[in-house]
C-alpha cells in the first residue's frame, strides 16, 4: 500500500490552521500515523482508534504530582485533560485557623519554588487592610529577595525542562547558580527555602555584614553563566527543533484563558505588574520587559532567560541604592518592639506578650492583593472580620491558572511536545493544589 | 481602579441598562466593587466586559468566600481587569444560603470568561456553589467521592481523624 500524505485531522474542537499544528504534523503520511497493518486498518471509525492513556500522577517529566488523561491518535494527541489534587493539603482552610503572622510560614508553602512572592502577596494584602507603610529600606530589600527568588524559580523552571528535553548538563549547570542563590537566602535569613523572611510591616532583619558584596559577586558571576546556557542550549539543533513553533497559542486566546507571566509576554503581550502597580517601587528601578514574537517554546525560553538578566540588573539597582534607616515599620501595635526593649520597658515586653500569644488584630475588609511572580499573577484575597485570625484567604495561583492552557498547546501536537509544552508552561503541583 | 465617585457612576450606568441588577457598591482600601444579583450576575459582566466605555476583558481570579454570620452568606468574587487602562473592579455576587439545605445556584461565566473554568470549579469544591451553565461541574482538588464543603466557616478544621497503622482499626470507615 502506498503511504498517501494525510491530511490533518479536523478537530471539531480546535480551530487550528495547519502552521500552528507544530512542525511537521503536516508532512505525516497516514501509515506513520495509525499504520499499515491489516488489523489496524479495519474500518475503525476515528473516535475508535483514540487511544487513551494516564500520563501521571507519578510521572517524572510532570513536575509533580499531576495526572493528565490523553487521549492519542497514534502519536498526536487529540485531546487532553488535567486531573490534580493529589497534593491538595487545605492550607487556605488552615491559615483562618491561624493568627496573621503565623499564616506567613503556611502560605510560602503553596508554590514552593518562589515563596517570597507568596510571602509578599500575603504580607501586602494584610498591610493594605491595616493600612500600614512599609519603609523604604524594607521595600528594597523586599524587592531584592524577590529577584533573587525570581532568578531562583527560573533557573529551576529551565533546568528542569532542559532535562525533559533531553540535556541532563543543563540540569546541573542550572541548580549550581540555584545553589548560590539559596546561599545567600540562608545568609539573610537563615533558611535556604521558606524563610519567612518578610514580616507584616517589613522584613524580620537587617541584612548581615557581607552579604551586599555576596550579592554584587553573584550578580557579576551571573550574565557570565546566562551567556553559558545560551552557548550549550541555543544552537543545539534537537533543542531548536523541539522548541520552535511548538505550543504555540495566540495571544487573544491566552488572554481569554487568564494566562499571565512569562508564557504571555512571550506571545507579545507586554503585561507586567511591576511596571504598571505599584505594588512595590518598581518604579525607581531601570529595567525591561522582554517579550516574544511567536508565543512558542523557543519564545517562553527566551522571555525566561531575558528576564533573568533583568533580575539582575535589579538586584544590582537595589544593593547600589539602597536606603538606610529601619527595615520594619515602627507600629507597636502590629510589630514586634526591638529586642533589647524588653529589658527595660514595661510597655514593650506588653505588646510583645500580646503580639505573640493573640497576634494583631486587622480591621473588618477585605482586599485583592496582585504581585508579578515568576509565573504570573499571584494574588491573594483577604477577608478579616476585626479579629486576629483572617476569614478567607484565598491565593489567586498563576500556575492553577495557566494549566487552562495545556489543552490548546498540546492538541495536535506530539506526545513528545506534550512533554516539552508541559515543562514551558512551568507548573507547580504545590501551588496548583494548595 | 475608578474612584468612589467613578463606581457610583458604572454602578447607576448597569442598573439603568439592567434594572436592579446592582444592589449596592463599596469603596474600600482603594479598591473598588459593585453587589451584584446573583440571578443577574451574567448580564453584569456581559455589559462590564463588552461595553465600550468599560471593556473589562480580563478575569483576574474567581473565588468565594463565606461570611457565615452575615446574610446573604456567600459571595462569589470576580476580579475584572481593563488591561490598557490598568484599572480593576471587583464585582460580588451575593448568593444567599438555601433554606432547604440544597444547593446554591448561579449562572457559570465560563463562555465568556473561559479562564473561570477550573476556579468555578474551586469554588463548587470548596464552597457547595453550583455554576449552572458550567461544561464540567465535578470536585477539582478534593476526592471525587469527597462529602462536605470544606472552606464553608462551619466546616470543623480537623474534622478528619489522622489515621496511623496503629489506630487504623479504630478509626471508623476506614477498615469497613
Amino acid at each position: 500500500m502506498n503511504p498517501t500524505t494525510r491530511p490533518i485531522p479536523e478537530y471539531a474542537d480546535t480551530n487550528r490552521t495547519q502552521e500552528q499544528l507544530g512542525r511537521d504534523a503536516i508532512g505525516r503520511t497516514e501509515a506513520q500515523v495509525i499504520g499499515t497493518s491489516p488489523i489496524e486498518r479495519t474500518a475503525l471509525e476515528r473516535e475508535e482508534e483514540l487511544f487513551t492513556i494516564n500520563m501521571g500522577p507519578h510521572h517524572p517529566a510532570t513536575h509533580g504530582v499531576l495526572r493528565l488523561l490523553v487521549s492519542l491518535e497514534g502519536e498526536v494527541v487529540h485531546d487532553l485533560k488535567p486531573v490534580m489534587g493529589y497534593v491538595h493539603t487545605g492550607i487556605e482552610k488552615s491559615c483562618e485557623d491561624k493568627s496573621y503572622w503565623k499564616v506567613i510560614p503556611f502560605i510560602e508553602r503553596m508554590d514552593y519554588l518562589s515563596y517570597f512572592f507568596n510571602m509578599e502577596a500575603f504580607c501586602g494584602a494584610t498591610e493594605q487592610l491595616l493600612e500600614l507603610e512599609i519603609p523604604p529600606r524594607a521595600a528594597w530589600l523586599r524587592i531584592l529577595h524577590l529577584e533573587l527568588n525570581r532568578i531562583h524559580s527560573h533557573l529551576v523552571g529551565l533546568g528542569t525542562t532542559a532535562l525533559d528535553l533531553g540535556a541532563i548538563s543543563m540540569f546541573w549547570y542550572c541548580f549550581r547558580e540555584r545553589d548560590k542563590v539559596l546561599d545567600l537566602f540562608e545568609m539573610s535569613s537563615g533558611q535556604r527555602m521558606h524563610t519567612r523572611y518578610f514580616q507584616v510591616g517589613g522584613v524580620a532583619e537587617d541584612i548581615p555584614v557581607g552579604f551586599a558584596e555576596r550579592v554584587l559577586a553573584f550578580c557579576a558571576d551571573m550574565p557570565e553563566r546566562i551567556d553559558q546556557y545560551v552557548d550549550l542550549i541555543d544552537q543545539n539543533e534537537i533543542f531548536l527543533q523541539r522548541t520552535k513553533n511548538v505550543g504555540v497559542v495566540s495571544r487573544e486566546r491566552l488572554l481569554e484563558l487568564g494566562v499571565t507571566g512569562p508564557l504571555l509576554r512571550a506571545a507579545g503581550e507586554p503585561w507586567d505588574l511591576r511596571k504598571v502597580s505599584g505594588y512595590l517601587p518598581y518604579s525607581d528601578f531601570d529595567f525591561n520587559v522582554p517579550i516574544g514574537t511567536v508565543g512558542d517554546n523557543y519564545d517562553r525560553y527566551r522571555v525566561r532567560l531575558t528576564e533573568m538578566r533583568e533580575s539582575v540588573r535589579i538586584i544590582e539597582q537595589a544593593i547600589e541604592g539602597l536606603p538606610d534607616g529601619p527595615w520594619i515599620a515602627d507600629d507597636r501595635k502590629v510589630v514586634l518592639p526591638p529586642r533589647h526593649e524588653l529589658g527595660t520597658s514595661m510597655e514593650a515586653l506588653i505588646h510583645h506578650f500580646k503580639l505573640v500569644t493573640e497576634g494583631f488584630r486587622v480591621p473588618p475588609g477585605e482586599v485583592y492583593y496582585p504581585i508579578e511572580g515568576p509565573r504570573g499573577e499571584y494574588g491573594v484575597f483577604l477577608v478579616a472580620d476585626g479579629s486576629a485570625k483572617p476569614v478567607r484567604v484565598h491565593m489567586r495561583d498563576p500556575s492553577f491558572v495557566n494549566l487552562q492552557a495545556l489543552r490548546e498547546m498540546c492538541v495536535g501536537g506530539y506526545v513528545a511536545d506534550l512533554i516539552a509544552n508541559l515543562a514551558m508552561l512551568d507548573p507547580i503541583l504545590g501551588g496548583i493544589d494548595r | 481602579m475608578p474612584d468612589a465617585p467613578g463606581l457610583e457612576l458604572i454602578a447607576h450606568e448597569v442598573n439603568e441598562r439592567h434594572q436592579g441588577a446592582i444592589v449596592g457598591s463599596t469603596y474600600e482600601h482603594g479598591q473598588a466593587a459593585l453587589l451584584a444579583d446573583k440571578d443577574r450576575i451574567r448580564e453584569v459582566l456581559d455589559y462590564l466586559r463588552d461595553a465600550p466605555a468599560h471593556e473589562y476583558r480580563f478575569l483576574a481570579s474567581l473565588h468565594a468566600a463565606d461570611y457565615l454570620p452575615a446574610e446573604p452568606r456567600f459571595a462569589v468574587h470576580y476580579e475584572l481587569l481593563n488591561m490598557p487602562r490598568v484599572e480593576r473592579l471587583r464585582v460580588k455576587a451575593l448568593v444567599p444560603d438555601t433554606e432547604d439545605g440544597s444547593m446554591p445556584e448561579l449562572d457559570s461565566v465560563v463562555e465568556i470568561f473561559p479562564t473561570a473554568d477550573f476556579q468555578e470549579r474551586e469554588v463548587y469544591d470548596f464552597f457547595g456553589i453550583c455554576f449552572r451553565g458550567h461544561p464540567d461541574m465535578r470536585r477539582i482538588l478534593m476526592p471525587e467521592d469527597y462529602v462536605g464543603w470544606p472552606q464553608r466557616r462551619d466546616f470543623p478544621v480537623g474534622g478528619e481523624p489522622v489515621i496511623f497503622t496503629n489506630t487504623e482499626d479504630t478509626v471508623p470507615g476506614w477498615t469497613r
